[in-house]
């Protein structure tokens, strides 16, 4: 079991800086998810914690020792690749037992672990066969089986479940879960789906261009966003961000007001002097989205409960929410709390 | 018919047509293979004596005995393990320098790894009888001739084979490599447990070209190889043909011709089934 920390940590690829500086402390046993869009760093920071990309500057720490200059297999680390990259040559069994066989450990206690890991994984029918004689859920599992034998003391996933379809990647993601929680080892998971790093998260890592723009408990991210990137990138339709001049509010030049859909309620047009034209509407049953154009030319989403009635298109509704549920940004993107 | 494309059945008399078509073929090319063996199984005079015969006669054992044992300047047996040696030097040989160099050109970042990928593409143009005096050279002065090392060495660096497996390696995922190294492998560990065995089509396949290839070298052989004792088939036969009024031994040499062959037809069938899927797929 371990703990790992990112100290100030920087990549350049030749004189392009991708990754800012990046800073946490990971505790024992904590699963952590970094969440970004494409290209935003996340597999180059994960990647620098596997020792497949070498640090610009800047330190990782695995268990309080610096392991910068450590090659991977030396670094107490289990890696699952997006494409799991099981070797197309060996059996499942082998493909499991290739780190155990290199690190030499005695052939018997290889079979016992890659057997435990099998039953966990549901993998006992497959051993024999090659990866390409296994459907894509099952190529996960084995991808999974592989670092679990090896007990390391930090498990790295990059993009793991994104090969697999809806359905299954729900399921894995459960299984991942319970797994990580069972064997208690500390985890980086990168992904780029926010539903994704809101279940599987201890803690998150929001990324954005190089940096963590937040850094905590999935709720507590998604409620109290750090900056304008943030809450538009958690959530789900994302937050509305509405221009604070055009609502009559003075606060700095191009501060926004950022409501997320769910806060926002519709109401007769007299009872509010902000009033838009329904776009159209997305009845889901449990809720419904209404997509409304603003007198002023600004977009809005509204999720509101599915039983309440549905605005016909082109209908004109007031809206209104609480004070309270307002987040106001600056013009730079980052939070301006009062 | 364009339009349905080359996979759909044809039926009735089209078949037969084709059939007939591919079987005149065959006999076409196979003909002169059937004359040279008809000649390695009757007795000079019946050769020398028009008409030629059209099916062999009862000397086929006595024939061949007389070429693999005694042949005309040396026993075929002896050429035959010559070529062998040649055959198997070079396409062994060639399959691991090229292995090794695209390896290192694709996994490896070192200064110069472009220029060094492309003197090596540049040696495809560049074939042994363009640099034939030069290596001669060479091989003379390192006291070579008539030896294996001077008939295998000059001719085992190809460019062709690193290229292929340079284009093969390029088609491996890096994560491959990657998880690899997570495992713990190092790089020759990674080379002999996941990079060969994923060749073994491609190897294979080209095994079987190199092998063709190095069966039927006949200038070199021929440039320096003075002893008899050192004599590939190939070249063999051609030192067979008496110069002024000998007569040949034309059942022999016949009879040489078709042992000539036989290897290398041994090694494709034996190969096919490998071959093919080289040819056709790699891996995933
Ligand atoms: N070898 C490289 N050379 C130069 N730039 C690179 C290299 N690898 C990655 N980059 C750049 O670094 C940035 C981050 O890449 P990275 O692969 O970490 O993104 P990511 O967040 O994992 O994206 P995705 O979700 O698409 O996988 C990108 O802008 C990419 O162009
Ligand atoms: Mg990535």
């Amino acid at each position: 079991m371990a703990t790992v920390a990112l100290e100030n940590l920087r990549k350049s690829y030749g004189k392009t800086e991708v990754i800012h500086g990046v800073d946490i402390d990971i505790a024992d046993g904590e699963f952590i998810v970094i969440v970004g869009p494409s290209g935003c760093g996340k597999s180059t920071l994960l990647r620098m914690v596997a020792g497949l990309e070498t640090v610009t500057s800047g330190e990782v720490r695995i268990n309080d020792r610096a392991v910068n200059d450590v090659e991977p297999m030396d670094r107490d680390i289990a890696m699952v690749f997006q494409n799991y990259a099981l070797y197309p040559h060996m059996s499942v069994f082998d493909n499991m037992a290739y780190g155990l066989k290199i690190a030499k450990v005695p052939t018997d206690e290889i079979k016992k672990r890659v057997d435990t890991a099998a039953e966990i994984l549901q993998l006992e029918p497959y051993l024999t066969r090659r990866p390409r004689e296994l459907s894509g859920g099952q190529r996960q599992r084995v991808a999974m089986g592989r670092a679990i034998v090896r007990k390391p003391a930090v498990f790295l996933f990059d993009e793991p479940l994104s090969n697999l379809d809806a359905k299954l990647r729900v399921q894995m993601r459960l299984e991942i879960k319970s797994l990580q929680r069972d064997l208690g080892v500390t985890s980086l998971y990168v992904t780029h789906d926010q539903v994704e790093a809101m279940t599987l998260a201890d803690r998150m890592i929001v990324m954005n261009a190089g940096v963590a723009d937040q850094i905590g408990k999935p709720l507590d991210v998604y409620s109290d966003p750090a900056t304008e990137f943030v809450a538009g990138f958690i959530g789900s339709p994302p937050t509305n961000f509405l221009q604070a001049k055009r609502l009559g509010r003075h606060i700095e030049d191009g501060a926004k007001i950022g409501i997320r859909p769910e806060h926002i309620r519709l109401v007769p047009q007299t009872e509010t002097d902000l009033a838009g034209t329904v776009v159209y509407s997305e009845p889901l049953g449990a809720e419904t989205l209404v997509h409304l154009k603003l007198l002023d030319g600004q977009d809005a989403t509204v999720r509101q409960d599915g039983a309440l009635p549905i605005p016909a298109e082109g209908e004109t509704c007031g809206l209104s929410w609480e004070p309270a549920s307002e987040m106001v940004f600056g013009k730079g993107g980052s939070r301006i709390r009062s | 018919m364009a339009g349905q494309g080359g996979m759909v059945q044809k039926r009735g008399s089209g078949l037969w047509l084709t059939h007939l078509g591919l079987i005149v073929g065959v006999a076409f090319i196979f003909f002169p293979i059937w004359l040279a063996f008809v000649a390695s199984t009757v007795d000079q005079q019946a050769i020398v004596r028009p008409p030629m015969p059209l099916l062999p006669g009862d000397k086929l054992i006595e024939n061949y005995t007389r070429a693999l044992t005694s042949g005309v300047n040396a026993p075929v047996a002896t050429m035959l393990f010559n070529s062998a040696v040649m055959a198997l030097g070079i396409s062994l040989g060639k399959i691991a320098i090229s292995l090794l160099s695209a390896f290192a050109i694709v996994y490896f970042r070192f200064p110069g790894r472009t220029l060094f990928f492309w003197l090596i593409f540049l040696t495809l143009m560049l074939p042994v009888e363009v640099r034939i005096v030069p290596t001669y050279e060479v091989i003379a002065n390192f006291g070579m001739l008539n030896s294996y090392s001077g008939l295998i060495l000059p001719l085992i660096a190809s460019a062709t084979a690193t290229f292929l497996f340079r284009q093969f390696f390029m088609t491996v995922p890096d994560e491959l490599a990657e998880a690899a190294r997570v495992d713990g492998a190092g790089p020759m560990r990674f080379f002999f447990d996941i990079l060969l065995p994923m060749s073994r089509t491609n190897i294979a396949a080209l095994f079987v070209i190199l092998f063709i290839y190095g069966w039927n070298q006949y200038l070199w052989p021929l440039l320096i190889t003075t002893d008899p004792e050192m004599n590939t088939i190939v070249m063999g036969i051609k030192q067979m043909f008496p110069s002024g009024d000998d007569t040949a031994d034309w059942p022999v040499i016949m009879a040489t011709s078709i042992l000539a062959m036989v290897p290398p037809v041994l090694v494709v069938i034996g190969m096919q089934k490998l071959f093919v899927r080289g040819l056709v797929e790699s891996e995933k």
